[in-house]
């Protein structure tokens, strides 16, 4: 007489087991869903705004258009914002493949844009700059990987939360910095270094004469290029995927998680020190305080908007850095700060709406 | 008398991060992070200065830093438990947000990008940073009184037992009939009430408000709701450790020993260290920042 | 003797369905409970016995179907009304917060106050008033996180009872419990009908359910199938009831093949004295040796939770033991990292292909080399050609549909995910194979193909260790069958000597071969 009955497993969750059409429209679906949120809630919060000054919202966007994408100047100045957008949500959004969330990008930034212009201040004046701009590239890396080395290593050793840590990192590294400059480095009264003696990166002549966009430009399009290539068809990207997308599997799958942590943060850092240099070799080959200007903090709303992806990431830090520039074009009219309300409202908008909708179409889909 | 002097030269400082982390330890406890506190001190800083300036009352003032707070608290509320958005985003996109507002309507009322005009506060126009001005000023003593009684709150009432129960798990407070998203709505209204509160304190102790006028003392809080691992008498402490290591560096300033970027720095690094456990282990609540249950 | 049954039920439910995404876990399910009785609810995992108590504690709202207790319609209600109305349920994984202390557990939701402070004098005399009582043992001062998990249970059954529970639902209750544990655990049961309460078991060790039970309901596949009172059925009866036709076919379809040879003299795979500890259980394996040759399979029965998990899991690579050597020809591995096994020839079938055996975002192509990634660089790139040809190869040799390998995992029927993972750990070389629940969520059709495999590998020379909660599935690939008991192996025997009859025993923990 059998005392136990043999157990059927429970059927594990089951997976709707579409068709390929299916699935790839899913995929369109979530691609898309980020970017047409944040343009519907910035113009409905703009609308709002620009109606509570007294204007009309087709006109001040009319403007804002003009401003940016309508001549070489303020195109100019959009590019300049993209480059380091780019990299900073390069940055963020390389950690947050890793499971990892990077705010610490402000700082590291401010790291690489100080590091690089304190090489361009040791090198002797003549040096060429085929020698003199990687040198100095190699310097930012090196300095914003430094900073975010520091809390990879400590959650892979310690397992304490890079968010905390990365935001005490922050201050700490901007603090640092501050006091490097103010105490020692700056020329009197200013908070900024003296010139760089080498390393200094030309403007983009022609059309764009008189803004501040750079061929910077290049690195940031080339690092978008090679993030791209490092996640999506090396093996050590594959590794870094999986750790952000199911640890247990990971783990399962040979990778040590504690080493993609901590590379993840450092080539993390390494990419946002990069964005320091787009001021600091690009346009005022000076380091001055304060430069990032929360470039870091946006870095975040670009990863999100585009969706940790690296492509997406460069259009959406063109959204962004034309957001940025469109405000200034219409202070006249309506001031800068909308802007910036603007700013907190996309990443608000997306936070919520994105698996809202997701949601909605799950269930949408078990109805069917 | 240099003790005294110091003394109250610490509180008054330590006061905005009283209230702020009192709010933090209350929201976090129950389940959702408070990087959002920087924000609500700031609303509660700019509120405070409007409803000071145009009602002539530091008391009306109190009260819309309080409604402001409570606005921005409710805010988070709604988009991190209702829509379960991410709690870390939502805090950076409410920081976002409240300095872009605050920058936005100080030119909108005052015409300017830096800062309003000057605002009735406590203990009247010339009220320096005596005892006296201290003890006239009612967020003084709100703030100091806040520390035992949030911890009254926590271990004490019901509502505390609950926040615990939701913020370790959630699931286990659901069985037995807690209303858990009701009790983590109350918590963080309540903590951007709080927080706010700390803001209005610097804006009419300043006697106006300029532009990020908060310059992330929201984070030191947060450090300290950290460092004093999510027990509000514990970081109460931690608050008032922060406050005098500035206080010092301020008395210390002329002599120039140490810079005041790393006074500055030693309520970062020391959260840095409670986190590595290094000096024992900060524990979070167990379901913090996770509100699918 | 249990009272008679009164006329009117304490609880019926009737015409349940509750669906969850795309799996329904409940469908014309009913039940109905008198006062002063213990009812026992029985099924398979899976069956939809947790979902339909769940439904009725008030945690899930049925898609369908109506609730009626003490005669009153309450489909749909919260757990707060449950428990007003005297309906509480103790969860298989305990609903209690660590932090706090028993006494502020049981208090929770129905907090004593004195004004507006806790009242935690009277919070804690009133768990000492109950646990004497109720004869439940509890310390009402002690934090959660400090009791075993038989006291943890009682203070589980404390709650409920101390919200005025007239209708107690208990999720498998004994799983976690010692043989005298459950005989207390009986001795509360039978005072709290005795006294005109309602129990309702959910379990499904049959052993139990003739000991405790007054009445049965046996639920399969989501809906009820069988109402019957203990006195007049067998466990033999209830067992059908439970697994329906499919008994008879897989006795027929799965039939032991024995090897052509015997297996070699050598073990590939050698376990000393190994103890395991994982997730808070101190000795989950506790104390285990044994050895697999090549040419063999080396077949692990029981109940899930006797720690078979902890031992794939330390062999795999993935928990370091605390004590014990693994020894893999003759080397030891004990202390090696999970690539380094693989690379010496360890195969590795996880039994939750969601959580470890498979990346669901990923592609079948690069599902088909995790874990051996590795292998597939070409410098730093991966190779993609050789992962293409790798998928292709695998697709069709194992029949895995859709078979477009750049389909998400995801996108696959649970089945076919499974396949890949068997695809990709057999298809390699591999000197020893762990196989823990290789055929979970796998059609009939398909599970045939596995075994053939398996069978097939064994023949080839290899050394297989599985483990499967399905003692069918045991039975037909094993040479050699162990049974896995309290983080033991309560017997090894040759297949020859196996049956479900012999096994059975040493399953549930009556029996238990002289170490």
């Amino acid at each position: 007489m059998s005392t136990a009955v043999q157990q059927t497993p429970p059927a594990a969750p089951e997976t709707t087991g579409g068709t390929a059409a299916s699935a790839l429209r899913g995929r369109l679906e979530e691609a898309l869903l980020p970017p047409i949120v944040a343009i519907l809630a910035a113009m409905v919060v703009g609308d709002l705004l620009i109606l509570s000054f007294g204007q009309s919202p087709g006109a001040v966007y009319r403007l804002l258009l003009e401003g940016t994408w309508g001549n070489a100047y303020g195109f100019g100045q959009v590019l300049y914002k993209t480059t380091t957008l780019t990299l900073t949500g390069l940055a963020v959004a390389l950690a947050l493949r890793a499971g990892l969330f990077n705010i610490g990008a402000e700082g590291q930034l401010a790291a690489g844009g100080f590091m690089a212009a304190l090489l361009g201040l040791l090198l002797p004046a003549g040096t060429p700059w085929l020698l003199a701009v990687p040198l100095c590239l190699v310097a930012a890396a090196l300095g914003g990987g430094v900073v975010g080395a520091v809390p990879g290593a400590l959650k892979a050793r310690f397992g304490a939360h890079e968010v905390i840590v990365t935001i005490m990192l922050n201050f700490i590294v901007l603090a640092l910095l501050n006091w490097l400059v103010a105490a020692h480095l700056h020329v009197p009264e200013t908070l900024h270094t003296p010139d760089i003696r080498a390393g200094g990166v030309a403007r983009l002549g022609g059309i764009f004469t008189g803004s501040a966009a750079n061929w910077v430009i290049l690195v940031a399009l080339a690092a978008a290029g090679a993030v791209w290539f490092y996640l999506f068809r090396t093996r050590r990207g594959y590794d870094l995927r999986a750790v952000g997308l199911q640890p247990d599997a990971a783990e399962y799958a040979g990778v040590r998680v504690g080493g993609v942590w901590m590379r993840a943060m450092a080539v993390s850092g390494a990419l946002a020190g990069l964005g320091g240099v787009n001021f600091v070799l690009g346009y005022k080959h000076y380091y001055e305080d304060g430069f990032s200007g929360g470039s870091g903090f946006l870095g975040i709303a670009v990863a999100l908007v585009g969706r940790n992806d690296p492509v997406g990431v460069v259009f959406a830090a063109l959204f962004f850095a034309t957001l940025s520039q469109g405000g200034l074009a219409i202070n006249a009219v309506v001031p800068k700060q909308m802007v910036e309300v603007l700013q907190g409202v996309v990443i608000l908008a997306v936070a919520i709406a994105v698996p809202e909708v997701r949601r909605l179409l799950r269930t949408r889909a078990r109805r069917a | 008398m240099i003790v005294l002097i110091f003394l109250l030269q610490t509180i008054r400082i330590a006061i905005p991060y009283l209230f702020a982390a009192s709010g933090g330890v209350l929201a976090e406890r129950a389940g959702v992070v408070s990087l959002t506190l920087e924000g609500f001190m700031l609303s509660g800083a700019f509120c405070a200065t409007l409803g000071s300036h145009y009602s002539g009352s530091a008391w009306v003032g109190l009260l819309c830093g309080a409604a402001g707070g409570l606005l921005m608290g409710l805010l988070h509320a709604v988009a991190s438990i209702r829509y379960k958005a991410d709690q870390i985003v939502v805090g950076i996109a409410i920081n976002l947000l409240v300095v872009g507002i605050t920058r936005f309507f100080l030119h909108l009322a005052f015409d300017s990008s830096s800062n309003s005009p000057r605002v009735p506060g406590f203990g009247g126009e010339n009220a320096g940073s005596g005892i006296e001005a201290l003890a006239a000023n009612p967020l003084v003593w709100m703030g100091l009184v806040l520390v035992p009684i949030m911890g009254w709150l926590i271990y004490r009432t019901p509502f505390g037992l609950r926040v615990r129960a939701v913020g370790e798990h959630p699931l286990a407070a659901e069985s037995v009939g807690v209303p858990v998203p009701r009790v983590r709505y109350m918590a963080v209204a309540l903590s951007g009430l709080l927080a706010s509160l700390g803001g209005a304190y610097l804006a009419l102790d300043q006697h106006q408000f300029t532009d990020q006028m908060t310059a992330g003392r929201g984070y030191v809080a947060l450090a300290a709701v950290i460092f004093g691992r999510w027990d509000p008498v514990r970081a109460g402490i931690a608050c008032l450790l922060f406050a005098a290591a500035e206080t010092l560096q301020i008395q210390l300033q002329g002599l120039e020993a140490i810079p005041s970027q790393f006074v500055s720095m030693i309520p970062y690094l020391l959260t840095i260290i409670a986190l590595a456990g290094i000096v024992g282990r900060s524990v979070p609540p167990a379901a913090l920042g996770r509100a699918e249950d | 003797m249990p009272p008679e049954r009164t006329a009117a039920p304490v609880v019926r439910m009737a015409g349940i369905e509750k669906g969850f995404g795309s799996v329904l876990a409940n469908r014309e399910a009913s039940l109905e409970v008198g006062a002063g009785e213990i009812h026992a609810l029985v099924g398979e995992n899976g069956a939809g016995k947790s979902t339909l108590m769940r439904i009725l504690s008030g945690m899930f709202t049925p898609d369908a179907g109506t609730v009626e207790v003490f005669g009153r319609d309450v489909t749909g209600w919260s757990t707060a009304e449950a428990i007003a109305a005297g309906v509480g349920m103790v969860h298989q994984h305990f609903m209690l917060v660590p932090t706090l202390t028993v006494a502020e557990n049981v208090a929770l939701g129905s907090e004593p106050t004195r004004g507006m402070l806790l009242d935690r004098d009277r919070a804690r005399r009133d768990v000492e008033e109950r646990s004497r009582t109720s004869g439940l043992a509890v310390d009402a001062t002690r934090p959660v996180s400090a009791l075993s998990v038989g006291e943890a249970q009682r203070v589980e059954i404390l709650k409920t009872l101390h919200r005025g529970a007239k209708v107690l639902i208990l999720d498998e209750p004994t799983a976690v419990l010692s043989p005298p544990e459950v005989q207390e655990l009986w001795g509360v049961l039978r005072g709290l009908r005795d006294g005109g309460a309602t129990v309702i078991l959910i379990t499904h060790r049959l052993d139990e359910v003739m000991e405790i039970s007054d009445n049965i309901t046996v639920m399969r596949a989501g809906r009820t199938v069988d109402h019957i009172r203990t006195a007049d059925t067998t466990p033999a009866h209830i067992a059908r009831s439970m697994v329906g036709r499919e008994v008879a076919l897989a006795a027929e379809a799965d039939v032991y093949r024995p090897p052509a040879r015997g297996p070699e003299a050598r073990p590939v795979l050698e376990v000393r004295d190994l103890v395991v500890s994982a997730h808070g259980r101190p000795r989950a394996v506790d104390g285990v040796s044994f050895e697999v040759r090549p040419g063999e399979i080396l077949g692990i029965a029981g109940v899930e939770g006797n720690g078979q998990t902890e031992l794939i899991e330390a062999i795999a690579g993935l928990t370091l033991p605390t004590s014990g050597a693994i020894v893999l020809n003759g080397a030891d591995v004990t202390e090696s990292h999970v690539r380094a096994r693989g690379d010496a020839g360890i195969s590795h079938i996880p039994e939750d292909r969601h959580r470890r055996g498979l990346l669901m975002d990923y592609s079948v192509a690069e599902n088909l080399v995790l874990g051996q990634q590795h292998r597939f660089q070409k410098g730093m790139a991966l190779d993609r050609e050789r992962i293409a040809r790798n998928a292709s190869e695998q697709v069709r040799a194992y029949d895995i549909r859709p078979t477009d390998p750049a389909l998400p995992a995801r996108a696959l029927s649970g089945g076919n995910q499974q396949k890949i993972v068997v695809a990709r750990e057999m298809m390699r070389d591999f000197h020893l194979l762990l196989a823990a629940q290789p055929t979970r969520g796998v059609d009939v059709g398909a599970v045939e193909q596995i075994h053939d495999r398996l069978r097939q590998a064994r023949d080839a020379g290899k050394a297989i260790l599985l483990v499967s909660a399905e003692l069918n599935e045991v039975l037909a690939l094993a040479d050699r069958v162990a049974v896995m008991y309290a983080g033991r192996f309560a017997v090894v025997m040759p297949r020859e000597q196996a049956s479900e009859d012999v096994l059975g025993p040493y399953m549930t923990g009556a029996q238990r071969e002289a170490a």
